[in-house]
């Protein structure tokens, strides 16, 4: 199932990028997140351009762009979730916490302990409340006390506590759609990962609960790193302290949100984010 | 052409067809019922007394012991088959680089298993577990002239018939671990989980009802079947005792015995009825197991999304 990684085989390609237009200025915050010059290919099939990209500590950075443009994949480069895909190919690197993700040597079950991510179709597994957000810290080795005192605190963090109190053994099944939602949230918070990678978190739910999902992320700022792929413009705009807009696999513009969205330098840039094409 | 058919036709083929069928399996089961009713008394099950077996005559033949002798072989055979159909399939599923040769082989292996007629798992058992395997440990104990192993018994049939259900295992096994729902596997694996974390904490306990249904369909295979039998170990009555080593009574193996080999088909007639009736209700209990198993692998809460 795993695929066999072999970053040294992409094409000896580099193309110049204007380093200006990826660093974030704005930001005061550490780098968290350093992605350099990084390529995917599909088999054949370039998903990504020497795409270079600074994440900020405990920010909200938005991923915003076509269907296809290659947010995703720069998303799973980040916790090794492409491995699972047969074919993939890697070259450039990407540094999380000063850690060389791409590295053969890394402990990749380590790595995603650290960066957790949230599933665009929320995931939780057919166990109950309980027992889904003590998956992370069981195979960690967590147990007991210790274990439930971690696993509410999770569920607080998550904004799920007073719902879920009293139904820690339902199936989680039983929620709803955004406590679901949530839970899995709760379920990557538990192992207090540095980085929380979101997938369209509030894609596939009513609004009522993506006003809920995104109250919990501007709370989980504080906290965490949060790189977010998202297709709607104004979430990115509400949410996000910087925001990149990729292309066809090429990173064009990243930028302070509030400028990305009112005075792009990339035409476009431009076109999409005031919707001349999606 | 086809236009010409009228639209009854079908539906109506298609269902008569499919309920008499029906009204067959039926009939079976009640006409077997009836005639087997008056001689399931109590002492059809236990006899009036305690006392040996006499295969001469089938009036001191009873239910109980039969039951006992199918249950110990079948329950012998499901602990080797599970542990080996499992491993088996979780290797095919999981491990197996997929597409490769060496798992298209292995599976095709076990289909040629499924297809091998009953008789030739009997010679086989025969050949190889009380010949090779049982004879083999009568020359290291250095008993030859009274084997202890070399002979048909419970174990050598158990086992046999554990290869000959070992196909049904695996295939409901393997098709229930790959159809665990492939987000189910991301998030674990996105969460840290290792390979084998994600085999022992997601795969399996997803897959359990698959599996116990394969299971329990080997099972209600097994515990009807004969032929192997023949060979490898049942008798028409016994000491009474249960020993892996020595040969055993069986339901079905009865069934068959009587219904083909009775000196005195008269007398044999009730224990025969008994035994058939038995037999039925055994396999209609498992099949019931195996559906109830089946309904709760599909999944039990809404899709919500």
């Amino acid at each position: 199932m795993l695929a066999q990684r072999s970053s040294d085989l992409g094409p000896p390609r580099q193309r110049q990028i204007a380093f200006d237009t990826v660093t974030s200025e704005a930001s005061k915050n550490p780098v968290c997140i350093e992605i350099q010059s990084l390529s995917l290919w599909y088999g054949p099939t370039q998903a990504l351009r020497s795409v270079s990209l600074i994440v900020p500590e405990r920010q909200v950075t938005a991923l915003i762009g076509p269907s296809g443009c290659g947010k995703s994949s720069l998303l799973r480069c980040l916790n090794r979730m492409n491995d699972l895909i047969p074919g993939v190919r890697v070259s450039g690197g990407c540094r999380v916490g000063g850690v060389d993700v791409q590295d053969p040597q890394v402990d990749v079950t380590q790595l995603r302990r650290r960066v957790g991510m949230i599933f665009q179709k929320s995931n939780p597994f057919p166990q109950s409340v309980f027992d889904n957000v003590a998956f992370g810290l069981r195979i960690g080795g967590c147990s007991g006390s210790e274990l439930e005192g971690r696993v509410a605190s999770a569920l607080r963090r998550a904004a799920l506590w007073d719902e879920v109190r009293d139904r820690l053994g339902e199936n989680a099944l039983r929620l709803s759609g955004g406590q679901q939602q949530r839970l899995c949230i709760a379920r990557a918070v538990a192992v207090e990962p540095e980085v929380l990678l979101m997938d369209e978190p509030a894609s596939a739910l009513d609004p009522v609960s993506v006003g809920r999902i995104e109250d919990l992320i501007r709370e989980l700022r504080e906290d965490y790193t949060i790189l977010m792929v998202t297709h709607h413009m104004q979430q990115a705009a509400r949410l996000s302290d910087q925001t990149a807009f990729l292309h066809q696999g090429e990173l064009v513009e990243v930028d302070r949100t509030d400028r990305i969205f009112s005075q792009p330098r990339d035409p476009r840039t431009e076109d999409y984010v005031t919707g001349r094409f999606s | 052409m086809i236009r010409r058919i009228p639209a009854w036709l079908f539906p109506r083929l298609t269902g008569a067809v499919a309920w008499a069928l029906a009204g067959l399996v039926l009939s079976l089961i009640l006409g077997i019922s009836l005639m087997a009713w008056p001689h399931l008394s109590w002492a059809a099950w236990v006899g009036p007394e305690g006392r040996a077996s006499n295969p001469l005559d089938p009036r001191s033949v009873h239910l109980a012991p039969l039951l006992v002798g199918t249950a110990a072989r079948t329950f012998l055979m499901s602990l080797a088959v599970i542990p080996m159909g499992i491993l088996t399939a979780v290797y095919l599923a999981e491990y197996a680089p997929s597409g490769s040769r060496a798992a298209g082989l292995l599976r095709w292996l076990v289909q040629v298993l499924a297809g091998v007629p009953s008789v030739i798992f009997g010679l086989f058992g025969l050949g190889f577990f009380v010949g090779v395997v049982g004879g083999g440990l009568d020359r290291w104990t250095g008993d030859l002239a009274s084997p202890v192993w070399g002979r048909p018994a419970l174990l050598w049939a158990s086992l046999t018939m554990a290869l000959m259900t070992l196909p049904v295992v695996v295939v409901a096994t393997e098709e229930a671990l790959r159809s665990v729902s492939q987000d189910l596997r991301v998030a674990a694996i996105a969460l840290g989980a290792t390979r084998l974390q994600v085999l022992l904490r997601i795969l399996l306990p997803n897959a359990l009802p698959g599996m116990a249904t394969g299971v329990i369909l080997a099972i209600g295979r097994a515990s009807g079947e004969v032929v192997p039998l023949l060979f490898t170990g049942a008798a028409v009555a016994t000491q009474g005792s249960l020993a892996l080593n020595e040969r055993f009574m069986d339901l079905a193996y009865q069934v068959f015995v009587l219904s083909t080999q009775s000196p005195d088909p008269q007398a044999s007639r009730p224990l025969l009825l008994a035994s058939v009736w038995a037999l039925v209700f055994l396999s209609l209990l498992l099949n019931a197991g195996a559906a109830i198993l089946r309904s709760r692998a599909t999944p039990a809460a809404p899709d919500r999304l």
